[in-house]
Parts: C-alpha cells; sequence; structure tokens
C-alpha cells in the first residue's frame, strides 16, 4: 500500500473524531491527532480500534502507547501487515 | 443567609410528552403514554406494557452530536440531557462549547442506575475477553453521575455537579438539595432534576418482585390505574424531568419568566422499622415528612389547594391517602385537590419525582389540575376518607396558591416539596 492511500484511509478513520476540520483537510505524516486534529484524548482508543477494524490487525498495548500521530499510525500498520 | 428560591425553566421527556408544550397538552387531556412493548412479550414479562418517551434520531441529533451518538447506549443519559438542556434554554441561560465555566450554576441531578444497556453490552465484551475493545464509551455511560457529567459539559456548569439517588424519592431530593445549595448562597442556579433508564433490564427486577400489574397487556392506556378499585400493581415508567432553580435576586435581576417559588420540604426514612421495610413505606415517616416539610415552608395544612401524589396504584395507595389526611388533619371534603400523574405516564421511578414535580409545577403557573384516568372505580377505602370531587376526573381550571409533592422510595426513604404560585 502506498503512502498517499494509507493517508487517505486514516483520514477517513479520524473523520468523525477531528475537532479540527482544517488539519482534517491538511491531513499529513506529521499531523499529530491530539494537537493537530483537535481529537478527545479518550478517543484515541477509539481511532485504534477502528484501525485495528479496518485493517484486520491487533495493535499491541505498547504500539498503542505510541499511535499519537499519523506517522506512527502508519509504521505500526504497515508494520502489522506485514508481519501477517 | 436565607434567599428566597424559585423555578425559572422547566424541560421535561416523559412517556407521554417530550418537551413543554407537548407534555402540558398530553397532562390536560389525559392523554397516556403507556404502550405495549413487544420486546417485553417477547422476553415473557407478565407486565408487557411500559412508559417510553419517544425520542427519534432527528430528536437525539438536538442534544447529542454525530461522535457523541457513536456507541451512545444510555437512554436515561439522553432523557435527562432532553429534559435539561430544554430547561436551560426555557431559562434562558446560556449553553454551549463556548460558554465559560458558570461557577454560580452547577446541577443536582438524580438517576437510579445509569447506562443498563450500555453495562450489558459491556459486560458481553469482558466476558468474551473484548475487554480491549471496548472503547472509551463505557465509563462515561455508566458511571452514576453520567448524567449530571453530561449536563455539566453541555451547560457550562462550575458549581456542584454532582448526582443524588433515593429511589423513587430521587426527583423530589434533587430539588429539595438544589434548594439548600441557593438558598444558602452556595450557587446562584442549580439544574434540579433526576433521570431513569428504559427497558428490560430496569423493569425486568420489578416484574420479577410481582409489583407491576399483568393484567392490562391488551389495553395500555387503561393500565396505570392510581386509586382506582381494580389497581393491580404500578406500569413501569421512564423519562425525565428538570427544573432550574435560582435565587429570587438572580431571577429578579436576569428579568427571568418565574414559574413558582420553592417554599422548602423535608426528606426523612422511616428507617425501615415498624410497617416500613425495604419495599414499603413507614406510615410514621410518611406522616413526618408531610408535616415537616409544611412546616419547613412556614405554611398551615390548612392552606394547601392540592397534592400531587406518589401513588403509583398498587395496593398502597390507600394507606398514602390516609397518611396524607392524617398528615394534613383534613378529611372529606376539607381535603385538597388530589392528582396522580402515574395514571398517564406509569411509574418513571427515580424519574418519576422530576417529571411529577414538573407537571406540578405547570398546574401553579398556568392555573389548572390535570386530569386522574383510570380511576372511574374509585377505591372504596379512599372514598371513605376523601370526598370524590377532591379527584378531579377531568381538566379543572383552577387559580392554585400552594401545592404539596410527594414521593417514596425503596429503603423506606420520603420526601416533600411545598411549591408556592409566584406573586
Amino acid at each position: 500500500m502506498d503512502k498517499e492511500t494509507l493517508i487517505a484511509q486514516l483520514k477517513e478513520i479520524v473523520k468523525p473524531y477531528a475537532k479540527n476540520e482544517e488539519g482534517l483537510l491538511n491531513i499529513n505524516e506529521n499531523t499529530d491527532f491530539v494537537n493537530d486534529l483537535k481529537i478527545n484524548s479518550a478517543n484515541l482508543v477509539d481511532v485504534i480500534l477502528d484501525v485495528e477494524e479496518q485493517f484486520n490487525i491487533v495493535i499491541d498495548n505498547e504500539s498503542m502507547e505510541r499511535m499519537l500521530d499519523v506517522r506512527s499510525a502508519m509504521e505500526i500498520i504497515e508494520a502489522k501487515l506485514a508481519a501477517k | 443567609m436565607n434567599k428566597r428560591v424559585v423555578v425559572t425553566g422547566l424541560g421535561v421527556a416523559a412517556p407521554n410528552g417530550v418537551g413543554i408544550p407537548a407534555f402540558t397538552e398530553a397532562i390536560k387531556t389525559g392523554t397516556s403514554g403507556i404502550r405495549h412493548i413487544a420486546e417485553l412479550a417477547a422476553l415473557q414479562f407478565s407486565c408487557q406494557i411500559a412508559g417510553k418517551p419517544e425520542v427519534p434520531e432527528s430528536v437525539q441529533l438536538q442534544y447529542l452530536d454525530p461522535l457523541e451518538l457513536r456507541n451512545f447506549n444510555s437512554n436515561g443519559i439522553l432523557y435527562g440531557l432532553i429534559a435539561g438542556m430544554d430547561a436551560w434554554k426555557d431559562a434562558q441561560l446560556p449553553a454551549g462549547a463556548d460558554v465559560p465555566p458558570d461557577w454560580d450554576s452547577g446541577t443536582i441531578f438524580g438517576a437510579g442506575s445509569a447506562g443498563v444497556d450500555k453495562l450489558r453490552e459491556a459486560i458481553y465484551k469482558v466476558d468474551d475477553m473484548q475487554v480491549r475493545r471496548l472503547g472509551s464509551t463505557v465509563v462515561p455511560q455508566t458511571m452514576a453521575s453520567g448524567i449530571s457529567a453530561w449536563l455539566g459539559g453541555k451547560l457550562a456548569l462550575a458549581n456542584q455537579v454532582t448526582t443524588n439517588s433515593s429511589a423513587c424519592a430521587t426527583g423530589a431530593e434533587s430539588v429539595l438539595m438544589a434548594y439548600d445549595r441557593i438558598r444558602y448562597g452556595h450557587a446562584e442556579r442549580i439544574l434540579a432534576g433526576s433521570t431513569s433508564d428504559a427497558g428490560p433490564y430496569i423493569w425486568g427486577g420489578f416484574d420479577g418482585l410481582k409489583v407491576c400489574t399483568f393484567k392490562h397487556n391488551d389495553n395500555p392506556a387503561a393500565g396505570s390505574r392510581p386509586m382506582s378499585a381494580s389497581a393491580s400493581g404500578f406500569v413501569p415508567g421512564s423519562g425525565a424531568g428538570a427544573l432550574v432553580l435560582e435565587s429570587l435576586d438572580s431571577a429578579l435581576e436576569r428579568g427571568a419568566t418565574i414559574y413558582a417559588e420553592v417554599l422548602g420540604g423535608h426528606m426523612n426514612s422511616g428507617a425501615q422499622r415498624g410497617d416500613g421495610s425495604m419495599t414499603a413505606p413507614n406510615s410514621t415517616a410518611v406522616q413526618r415528612c408531610i408535616r415537616e416539610a409544611i412546616k419547613a415552608a412556614g405554611v398551615t395544612p390548612g392552606e394547601i389547594d392540592a397534592i400531587n401524589g406518589h401513588l403509583t396504584a398498587t395496593g398502597k395507595d390507600a394507606l398514602e391517602i390516609e397518611n396524607w389526611s392524617i398528615a394534613l388533619g383534613r378529611k372529606g371534603k376539607e381535603f385538597p385537590y388530589i392528582n396522580a400523574l402515574k395514571c398517564m405516564i406509569g411509574h418513571c421511578l427515580s424519574g418519576s419525582g422530576s417529571i411529577e414535580l414538573v407537571a406540578a409545577v405547570l398546574q401553579l403557573h398556568e392555573g389548572f389540575l390535570f386530569p386522574n384516568i383510570n380511576c372511574e372505580d374509585l377505591h372504596p377505602d379512599i372514598a371513605a376518607i376523601i370526598d370524590p370531587e377532591k379527584i378531579p376526573q377531568q381538566l379543572l381550571y383552577k387559580d392554585l396558591n400552594l401545592i404539596a409533592k410527594a414521593s417514596f422510595g425503596f429503603g423506606d426513604v420520603n420526601a416533600c416539596v411545598i411549591l408556592k404560585k409566584y406573586k
């Protein structure tokens, strides 16, 4: 999967939680979920569950802890997909 | 400090009307909100009729945004939000994410349980070793204080934000606790109210206790029969009522509509002694509660124009009437008017007191007594104590000055509120 496709899929996943529409519009590898998209920190677990469902992967606790931005999310998803 | 306290906003989500205009129309016309519930029949409940506010998704979206509605499954919180946010708006107080914390406004919003449907979902996941898939939505929807927490955020309430719980006395208790907090100057405004979840997991326990009627499954609107000779148990209900209580000073300063004055009241318990138990009231305590409420309000028993009873349509209704009669020292034609909203909405449990208080305030404000439906066959034990004319079966327009409202709950707990028309 290329980066653009992955970011587009992540964009759809975080869309319901993102309070900052401009941040969502400009989503890129450097986007931070809480600071740039204004996602309520409690909703980060929901984002992770939605990612798991979308990609049919299981994200372990250690990965969850660092999945705070688009770049780390992409790394984790790619690693989990590769390990499948 | 001993401030006067008035009601400046009302909201309701009742089985026979969501929103004050629909509810007012329903109670004036004696419209029942009791319906046959297919789910209860499928689950083989003895009582297959119940009262449940009708809240389509279009209405839900007026109170919760699409993200909040994602995985939302707590109808008690939904009803409480409708009643509470409506009451706040009715009082013309500001709400929304842009409103800064209001240190002088709080909420005491009661509940009997919280999000039992949501809790059920969570329990199934946990037992299935899926705890990691619960997500973020379980705690805010199942914590006992869920409703006050949700309201606090929606309305920028930054004074005390809490949930009280005293079974079916919860709503009356919340008003009295709010009254105290304002009276002593700890807050200017308290959103007082209470809510009850709907559904089989709330109502099942009462069905199991055999306190609900099983004789009216084919005629729901006639099922809830307070004060009737054919009363055979209560009909379970659900919903929420809310009242903005405010210091008179603040209300006058804002130019707010004043619906009524809260003169005070009393709360007590029979301690489950004598004829009191976990499920039955101690009459000594009930009478004492009413007398102390009247004393606290600074009025006399002879001045009470009308009673909004607890009156659930079980075998205890005649005893309640007797207790009122003894406590007030009034009987026959000298007894105040009395009505029981449960005839139209069933017993809305922890939400009942608040919904019924909203009805009582509307009666004072507009000058009417809503009709008692389903007691055309008045119980002879009641007719022996009070003149049947005091139990209006048709809408009666009447200028009322003082209404006493009492609620009694499991645990042998009692609460009585005295409301006065504001002049």
